[in-house]
């Protein structure tokens, strides 16, 4: 028991530490609130665009979705950071993680933003395009409202499974929980600040996870 | 056929789904507060007729104009006619997330780009002409069937159209609510509103139409007063059609 202690709850490391961990989670924050922002916006915006269903937009849209759906978003990040430079294109580690998650995010979000819009009953556009509303006036006021409230479980849970990946900035530098915690670890040989790193996501995720049950009962219109 | 006075002249309309011909060249005539009713069997073209009467279909080819606008001129803003074209439809399609006020209020705000005090003078004033006035802030699935059709024939006359299209208007609902959704038509066609409705409501045709349309195969096979219609069929299907109803 002393021993787990020691490799796990060492007061001195703790001490040490915490701070770097502290400033990690910042940046973890700061980087998933942008890619929920980004990602959850560029999906929204795919998925109605897709709704003009114009063909090779629609291509290119399903062609990016698959890509990014199927590639492991590591393989992604490594390409962008380490790849992008050889043709001149030079990315700090925040702006890779950023950009690729935004990425990922999008494409899933895309792919739910669009099951939602193809849900709603056709009955819906053709009432409000009868009362002289147009095309992207009925797809705001009317459809993407409707289909919106139904996305919000499915989106919750891939908008968390997905800003999770924030750790995987630690293979690119960024100085977010995981990082500092790695960091730590080694500096010291024990293994506290990988333990407070992980108590770190469960403060910062928990409430995530929350909001998401609240959003999905807020959202859940009155259907007496 | 041509009646340069017609609130709706629809001339030689065709339109067909893949290989299958819905509407075979239809010319119908409609004058201003005249009450229409387009009956016949499922499969005749009648709401398909109705719904190229504001482009909800795109017809293949003809003519349809609205108040002397050809609405298939590509160069006519089918938005301002659509305001123009008021629409109930079977399955009431009231938007489930707005209360039954901001449906009624909704394309005068955007569409007209009306005020929110004015929408909503205008949206109340609507609901009250439909017996709704009780009902402003509730939600459509608050509402029977009735009051959500009712609510719907709300959101129509709230912009003030010239001529009101019902798609079977009363299919979707229970016997008892009918009455409710035909006394508001009645009013609407008292106020002087013109009309055309597509239903199998035969005994209101019988006392409130001007003139009963009946269509079969995509054509109109015989039209005229309801009591000519419905009294002296002159065709053979329009009275094997009739017979169905007789019981």
């Amino acid at each position: 028991m002393d021993r787990f202690a020691d490799a796990f709850l060492n007061p001195a490391v703790i001490e040490k530490y915490l701070p770097d961990i502290l400033r990690g989670m910042l940046v973890t924050i700061e980087v998933a609130a942008a890619v929920v922002v980004t990602g959850v916006l560029a999906g929204l915006l795919l998925a109605s665009a897709r709704s003009f269903r114009i063909r090779p937009v629609n291509a290119l849209i399903v062609l990016f979705v698959d890509v990014f759906r199927a590639l492991p978003p590591l393989v992604i990040i490594l390409i962008a950071y380490f790849g992008l430079p050889n043709v001149g294109i030079s990315l700090s580690g925040f702006t890779v993680l950023w950009l690729v998650l935004s990425l990922v995010l999008a494409a899933f979000a895309e792919e739910i933003f669009w099951s939602g819009i193809l849900s709603i009953r056709k009955g819906q556009w053709e009432a409000a395009r009868s009362t002289g509303l147009g095309f992207l006036q009925t797809l705001a006021w009317v459809i993407l409202p409707q289909a919106v409230r139904m996305t919000v479980p499915p989106l919750t849970n891939r908008t968390i499974a997905i800003t999770k990946n924030t750790a995987l900035g630690a293979v690119i530098g960024v100085p977010e929980i995981l990082m500092q915690a790695q960091t730590a670890q080694s500096f010291s040989g024990n293994a506290t600040p990988l333990l407070i790193g992980s108590l770190a996501y469960v403060a910062l995720f928990v409430p995530v996870v929350a909001v998401g049950r609240w959003l999905e009962t807020r959202f859940a219109w009155g259907r007496a | 056929m041509s009646d340069r006075n017609a609130m709706l002249d629809v001339a030689g309309l065709r339109k067909s789904f893949g290989s299958l011909e819905v509407l075979r060249g239809i010319d119908l005539s409609v004058a201003p507060q005249e009450l229409v009713f387009v009956i016949g069997p499922s499969g005749s073209g009648k709401s398909t007729l109705l719904r190229c009467c504001n482009r909800l279909e795109e017809p293949d080819e003809g003519s349809i104009r609205v108040d002397g606008v050809e609405l298939l001129d590509p160069k006519t803003d089918i938005n301002a006619m659509r305001r123009r074209i008021g629409m109930v439809f079977q399955s009431f399609n009231l938007y489930p997330h707005m209360t039954v006020l901001s449906n009624v209020t909704l394309a005068l705000r955007k569409a007209l780009g009306k005020g929110r005090a004015e929408a909503r003078e205008i949206g109340e004033a609507a609901l009250a002409r439909v017996g709704l006035a009780d009902k402003v802030d509730a939600y459509p699935a608050q509402l029977s069937g009735g009051q959500q059709q009712r609510a719907a024939i709300a959101r129509a006359v709230a912009l003030e159209p010239k001529i009101m299209l019902f798609d079977e208007p009363t299919s979707a609902l229970d016997p008892e609510l009918v009455g409710s959704v035909l006394a508001v038509m009645r009013e609407l066609r008292e106020a002087g509103m013109t009309m055309v409705v597509v239903s199998h409501e035969m005994r209101f045709a019988r006392d409130a139409a001007d003139r009963v349309v009946f269509m079969d195969h995509g054509a109109i096979v015989e039209q005229g007063p309801p009591e000519q219609v419905f009294g002296a069929p002159e065709h053979a299907r329009t009275r094997s059609f009739l017979a169905d109803f007789a019981a």
